[in-house]
């Protein structure tokens, strides 16, 4: 490669990175900014200051914050744990073996990813204050399912449909039982699939908002992303604004890391679920 | 379809395994070995749980939206519910707000799709013939927009323009019309722009990485062939590598598309939808769980619901977009 085309490339590449990490940046200079600083119209901060992150912790957004990373985390967990489990059992069915209804079973699950959320929130709004589900914990796993569910089953469909299943017959030819073939030889080429989809819905469920904001009302259930609109309402502070940011920067931490570890199998996993042939 | 066993629910399988037998009989195929019969009731005890959830969280509120819809019900006056039939649906129908709510959302889908799927296939392009060390790097950083929380973007791109804690107003005051007194979220367009870079910023790997697989199923005899025959850059990209991208293109713009009909996160906290820049999903949150009148923001419910339907039928229709295709490549 000539110089020239290296150059190129290096500056194409520095592009992508600007394009892909300012908004990233941004938030976290002002996450560092006094509330003086705040206004002052320049991109970093003139003074590095961490009192934005005592106030979520320790300080007075305390308890606006802690409580919602704990549901957050907590709700999220649950509402991928019980798909992933229910996704798998589907995903497994589907490529291995021969029933009726399996494209059914697809296509409905690519029409609930579909729906709109909205659609959901208003009637969900209504039952749970009469049977005494809103503003709690399954309040809110229980509509994640529809978040979780379809791109779980459609990730594992895709990812099982690859196994060599005949792998388990040759190795039950070779004297290992039913039970000794299946763990030994399909569950470690599974679980890859498995733990990916595991992430991607945990992902979808720690991104939502709407059921988060219309679903909940104090810091009993409130995840995060709908805690963080209402800091605002907070009059405590002179400007939320660098509480805000802190708070953003704590939850895209855990995002970025596991991006970082698994960026190849996520990659697969998102591609593989959406695009066939 | 040829279904001879009801696929309802994995409960009814053990009920279902006598009749099961004659049915095979009367459709004149020859009869099920117990083999594939206890196949067929595994497929639907492993499968069923999962079918059964998704209806359940789906299906179930959506017809309850739709009974809601019918009446006159406000949340803080229970007593006065009243049947109302489709009155609820000609309010809406008949509502100037509605209207414009819809034109905003139509045109949010339809420029931040353009400009995605331009921009998309650009980075995937970068990516695929990125030299081998600084791919694995490009990939990485595409897919951080991809993790981060919609409302974290939304915040990030507020506080950079927002008049008193942006930068952007400083760094592009020399452009005519932007100064230090420029607020972007007091007027329609400038926030809509602001709303949907946003958008686009966010979303844009997804695409993007739908196009980078797409682009990866192009056969490489076909670009090369085309390379000896003399065809330049342009012409292998619109004669060769595009049309056999066509089924990746179609499925990225279906689902981007679906995607930004139902946009909500982000406006809701840049504008709150005012401004003119209000959506039809902030529309139905505002109208139910803002006022609570659930008998009007059910309706609204509804036809957002039927617009996402009509999106996903015309793309199945009118593009031949096969979206459920995975399940025959078994």
């Amino acid at each position: 490669m000539s110089t020239k085309q290296k150059v190129g490339w290096a500056v194409v590449s520095v592009l992508v990175l600007f394009y892909a990490l300012f908004p990233v940046a941004s938030i976290l200079m002002t996450s560092f900014k006094t509330p003086a600083d705040l206004t002052s119209g320049k991109f970093l901060p003139t003074q590095w200051v961490g009192e934005n992150y005592s106030s979520i912790f320790v300080g007075q957004a305390r308890d606006l914050f802690v409580p919602s990373l704990i549901n957050s985390i907590g709700i999220c967990l649950i509402a991928t744990a019980i798909a992933v489990v229910l996704a798998t059992l589907c995903a497994y069915a589907i490529a291995r073996l021969d029933f009726p209804g399996k494209k059914m079973i697809l296509t409905v699950a690519l029409a609930v990813s579909m729906f709109p959320v909205v659609s959901i929130v208003t009637p969900l709004f209504n039952l749970w204050r009469q049977i005494g589900l809103y503003d709690t914990w399954p309040g809110l796993i229980i509509p994640y399912l529809s978040l979780t569910l379809p791109i779980s089953i459609w990730t594992l469909t895709a990812f099982f449909q690859q196994i060599p299943w005949d792998l388990e017959r040759a190795a039950q030819v070779d004297g290992a039982t039913t039970w000794q073939a299946f763990r030994k030889v399909i569950v470690p080429l599974a679980l890859p699939g498995v733990f990916t989809t595991a992430i991607i819905a945990f992902f979808i469920a720690w991104n939502d908002f709407v059921y988060g904001i219309g679903l909940t009302s104090t810091e009993a259930a409130r995840p995060v992303p709908a805690a963080l609109a209402f800091f605002t309402g907070a009059s405590q502070f002179e400007d939320p604004a660098g509480a805000i940011s802190a708070a953003a920067i704590v939850v895209t931490i855990p995002v970025v890391l596991l991006v970082l570890l698994f960026q190849r199998q996520i990659v697969s996993g998102l591609t593989q679920g959406a695009v066939k042939g | 379809m040829s279904t001879v066993v009801n696929p309802n629910a994995p409960g009814t399988g053990p009920r279902e395994a006598a009749p099961a037998p004659v049915t095979g009989r009367r459709s004149a195929k020859p009869v099920m070995s117990d083999r594939a019969r206890s196949e067929r009731k595994l497929g639907w005890m492993l499968a069923g749980p999962a079918f059964i959830m998704m209806l359940l969280v789906t299906m179930y509120p959506i017809l309850q939206a739709l009974w809601d819809s019918l009446f006159s019900f406000r949340l803080t006056a229970p007593g006065e519910k009243e049947f109302v039939f489709l009155g609820n649906y000609a309010t809406v129908l008949t509502d100037q707000v509605f209207w414009r709510d819809l034109w905003i959302t139509v045109l949010i889908t339809i420029v931040t799709v353009v400009v995605e799927l331009v921009l998309g296939f650009a980075l995937a392009l970068v990516m695929n013939n990125a030299i081998r060390n600084t791919r694995g790097l490009l990939r990485t950083a595409i897919l951080v927009p991809y993790g981060i929380i919609t409302v974290v973007s939304a915040f990030a791109w507020f506080y950079a323009f927002d008049i008193t804690t942006g930068y952007i107003n400083n760094w592009f005051s020399w452009l005519p019309g932007i100064g230090p007194d420029f607020n972007w979220f007091a007027s329609q367009w400038p926030a809509l722009f602001v709303i949907m870079a946003s958008e686009i910023w966010k979303t844009t790997p997804f695409i993007s990485l739908l196009l980078l697989s797409g682009l990866a199923q192009v056969p490489s005899e076909y670009t090369e062939a085309a390379r000896v025959d003399g065809a330049t850059w342009w012409q292998r990209m619109s004669r060769v590598i595009l049309p056999n991208m066509k089924a990746a293109i179609m499925v990225a713009v279906v689902f981007r598309a679906l995607d930004a009909f139902r946009i909500f996160d982000n406006i809701f906290i840049m504008t709150q939808g005012q401004y003119g820049t209000e959506t039809l999903s902030l529309l139905a949150y505002r109208t139910s769980i803002g006022r609570l009148e659930i008998g009007l923001g059910s309706a609204i419910s509804v036809i957002l619901f039927v617009c996402v339907l009509l999106i996903a039928f015309i793309a199945i229709k009118v593009f031949k977009v096969d979206l459920a295709g995975a399940g025959k490549g078994r």
